[in-house]
């Protein structure tokens, strides 16, 4: 476990520390480490910490304001679906409910049956498309309930086989 | 390195582009045109061409702004006219290829019109289509015919010419009377004049200044902030380097929220390719003048928006507006002087500088010059992003532009300007598209989105959305907005349930009030403006709610999605 931390911080600090852009802070930090590995654990806090000669809650401070963050690893694939009032109108309540019960969810979070975490995003900048959503970062608009259906199953069967 | 020689370098290569021996295709890139499935139908065409041995010129473009169209596919077949194919499906590829390409014969049936000097039977110029007749593109005007990933491309269609013209021909003093001849006002939302904000700026000797271009854009149903920067990036670029020599700043900032990676990529590949091309950096164009620009990405969160809020979050802090005074442009980002402008509002300005205040002022109407970048979205048959003349009415933009309400149904709500807007209802359809005239009618134009729902839309379900939006986005500074906002959701969400009473509209009110009052920023001050615009134009709606519990529509019974997430 001892061996893991370090690896694993160790790549944090290459990452932070390989940031090309002049003007480099906590949320810049934040968001490379949230990009490479998908969330922000525990040692990202406080190497994130030392490396802005700041203290730890001065991190969480900001890791906890930015609704993308995230503190636990998510699942393999992401969903995410449009709940802006655009998409609200072209139908967005039945597509992120058949989505939901594709997934065995009630709400947004990790599927327990699949490799799959729901999430709402509040525009994906696609309204002309609405209703939209994004499966692992591509967007797809138009979508009707049967074509969701259509992506979240060949999302989860990718994952069975 | 010198204007000219840029400029005839760049027009050589769109010379051969335009007039060479190789067929040119363009897919329109842009997030409208992923998200309708443009990668996988570029892919088709590099795959047909090379089973096909055809040589041909394949460019990403930007949004011409008809996104109902998209895919849009163009292509130009030496000598001819480009042609303009919509919604096209990988399926549809070789059909195209095989009847246009190999036989030069455009396929009429997936045209939607042509743009050149050869005329092609059957089909109109798209400059005549009804979507596009009544647009004025100024800060569109390259969207969709350019290469956004390349420099050449822009200087090659009058790109830098402002610049060039500012560094050359004006100083930081005469750069700014023309923007105030221009009569050009922020489209961030507030109209607030431009030039005034540009003098605060320059009456500050200090060496450090910043000029920060705001493209957060988090309201939903607005897109044309990353839609300029998806298709022209060197549009804003130019017009952040003239912000920059107008106000003597130092540095400039390109503001946007992280993850969406097509107009990031392409804001980050302009500012490269303008200092590989000395347009950035010591000495821009030869001349005295220095200026650096940076892209600077935000995390999630809808107030970061906010000018003093967007400071706080590039300082790397927690997005949340700090008192005023000092105002920024005293005491800005890192305490130095800094001015905030709308990336829409910066990009009219090369065209400004490089045609004339006069000639800009001449579109539009009275106090609102220029043009309006309209998002029209929801229930109309032509969704897209178009610019217009300022001063045009809803109807007309709705009707004329956007192709009506499909399924022949009857226009009901109108929601402008984000959801800290209003909504309106149709006794306002005739109202014109400019600042004073929408403010008047109660609502406000803002960053240009206009949601339109028809007679199947509850107002109360969409207010109700609206206000999950503005609460699940407070920030949380201040307590009339983060308390404020969670009780009127809660009442919307009892009132869509069937579980209103009679109390709930006044209680509403005095919520409202104590938002306008007690809020630092816009958020909370304007938070109330959707459920105050929703009693004033749907009030039967909510009373048939509370009164008769039942939703008129049979929207309010289905799931209420509102985010597990708050701020803590």
């Amino acid at each position: 476990m001892v061996a893991l931390t370090s690896i694993l911080r160790e790549r944090i600090r290459q990452y932070i520390s390989s940031q090309q852009q002049p003007t480099v802070t906590i949320l810049s930090s934040l968001l490379i480490v949230q990009d490479e590995l998908a969330y922000i654990p525990q040692e990202a806090i406080e190497e994130i910490a030392k490396f802005s000669d700041c203290t730890i809650n001065d991190v969480w401070g900001v890791a906890s304001f930015y609704t993308n963050f995230r503190f636990d690893p998510p699942l393999k694939h992401q969903i995410e679906v449009c709940w802006g009032p655009t998409c609200h109108i072209k139908g967005a309540p039945d597509i992120i409910q058949s989505i939901q019960k594709s997934l065995g969810l009630t709400t947004e979070g990790d599927s327990k049956s699949v490799e799959v975490t729901l999430r709402y995003s509040t525009c994906l900048a696609v309204c002309a498309q609405a209703p939209a959503i994004s499966l692992d970062n591509k967007l797809a608009g138009n979508v009707t309930i049967k074509k969701s259906k259509q992506l979240v199953d060949k999302l989860i069967n990718q994952e069975k086989k | 390195m010198n204007y000219l020689d840029l400029k005839s370098k760049a027009e050589n290569n769109w010379n051969l582009l335009a007039n060479g021996s190789k067929p040119w295709i363009r897919v329109g890139t842009a997030l409208c045109g992923k998200a309708a499935g443009a990668d996988a139908v570029i892919e088709r065409v590099r795959g047909e061409l090379s089973k096909n041995s055809i040589e041909a010129i394949i460019n990403e473009v930007g949004c011409l702004g008809l996104c109902y169209a998209e895919p849009l596919v163009d292509i130009l077949n030496p000598g001819g006219s480009r042609v303009f194919y919509r919604n096209v499906t990988p399926e549809m590829v070789p059909e195209l290829i095989e009847s246009h390409l190999k036989r030069n014969q455009p396929l009429n049936k997936y045209a939607i019109g042509y743009l050149g000097p050869t005329p092609i039977y059957g089909l109109i110029p798209i400059t005549e289509l009804a979507t596009m007749k009544p647009q004025v593109r100024i800060a569109l005007r390259n969207a969709g015919h350019i290469d956004p990933g390349d420099i050449q491309h822009y200087l090659a269609n009058g790109g830098y010419l402002g610049l060039h013209k500012a560094l050359t021909e004006m100083t930081p003093e005469t750069v700014i009377e023309e923007i105030t001849t221009s009569g050009l006002r922020g489209r961030g939302g507030a109209g607030f004049p431009t030039a005034i904000k540009w003098k605060f700026l320059i009456g500050s000797n200090e060496p450090v200044k910043y000029i920060l271009c705001n493209c957060e854009e988090g309201d939903p149903g607005a897109f044309n902030d990353k839609g300029i920067l998806d298709s022209d990036p060197h549009t804003l670029l130019e017009g952040i380097i003239i912000a920059g020599y107008a106000t003597k700043a130092s540095k400039g900032y390109i503001f946007i929220r992280h993850g969406h990676d097509g107009p990031i990529d392409r804001a980050q590949r302009a500012i490269t390719e303008a200092y590989n091309n000395g347009l950035l950096g010591k000495n821009i164009l030869e001349s005295e003048f220095n200026f650096d620009v940076e892209v600077s990405l935000t995390g999630d969160s809808y107030v970061s928006g906010e000018e003093t809020a967007l400071m706080e979050s590039i300082e790397g802090k927690r997005a949340m507006p700090r008192y005023r005074p000092p105002f920024p442009a005293q005491f800005g980002l890192w305490g130095k002087p800094s001015n905030i402008n709308n990336v829409k509002t910066l990009s009219y300005v090369p065209e400004i500088i490089a045609k004339g205040g006069k000639w800009f002022s001449g579109f539009g109407v009275n106090k609102s010059t220029g043009t309006a970048i309209l998002c029209l979205t929801g229930d109309v048959v032509y969704p897209g992003m178009y610019e217009i003349p300022m001063g045009l009415t809803i109807r007309e933009v709705i009707y004329d532009i956007a192709g009506g309400i499909p399924g022949n149904k009857k226009l009901k709500i109108l929601q402008t300007g984000g959801p800290l807007g209003g909504v309106l209802n149709t006794s306002k359809i005739d109202v014109p598209l400019d600042f004073e005239a929408m403010a008047e009618a109660g609502a406000i134009l803002g960053s240009g989105g206009i949601i339109i729902g028809d007679e199947d839309i509850c107002a109360v379900d969409l207010t109700r959305v609206l206000v999950a939006f503005c609460q699940f986005e407070s920030c949380g500074k201040c307590f009339p907005c983060r308390l404020g906002t969670t009780h009127l959701l809660e009442i919307l969400e009892r009132i869509c349930r069937g579980d209103g009473d009679d109390k709930d509209m006044t209680q509403m009110e005095s919520i409202g009030k104590s938002l306008q009052a007690g809020s630092l920023c816009g958020h909370g001050q304007l938070g109330f403006n959707p459920v105050k615009s929703a009693f004033q134009y749907f009030a039967e709606d909510f009373k048939i709610h509370i009164k008769e519990k039942r939703c008129p529509t049979g929207k309010c019974s289905t799931i209420m999605v509102s985010p597990s997430r708050t701020r803590p």
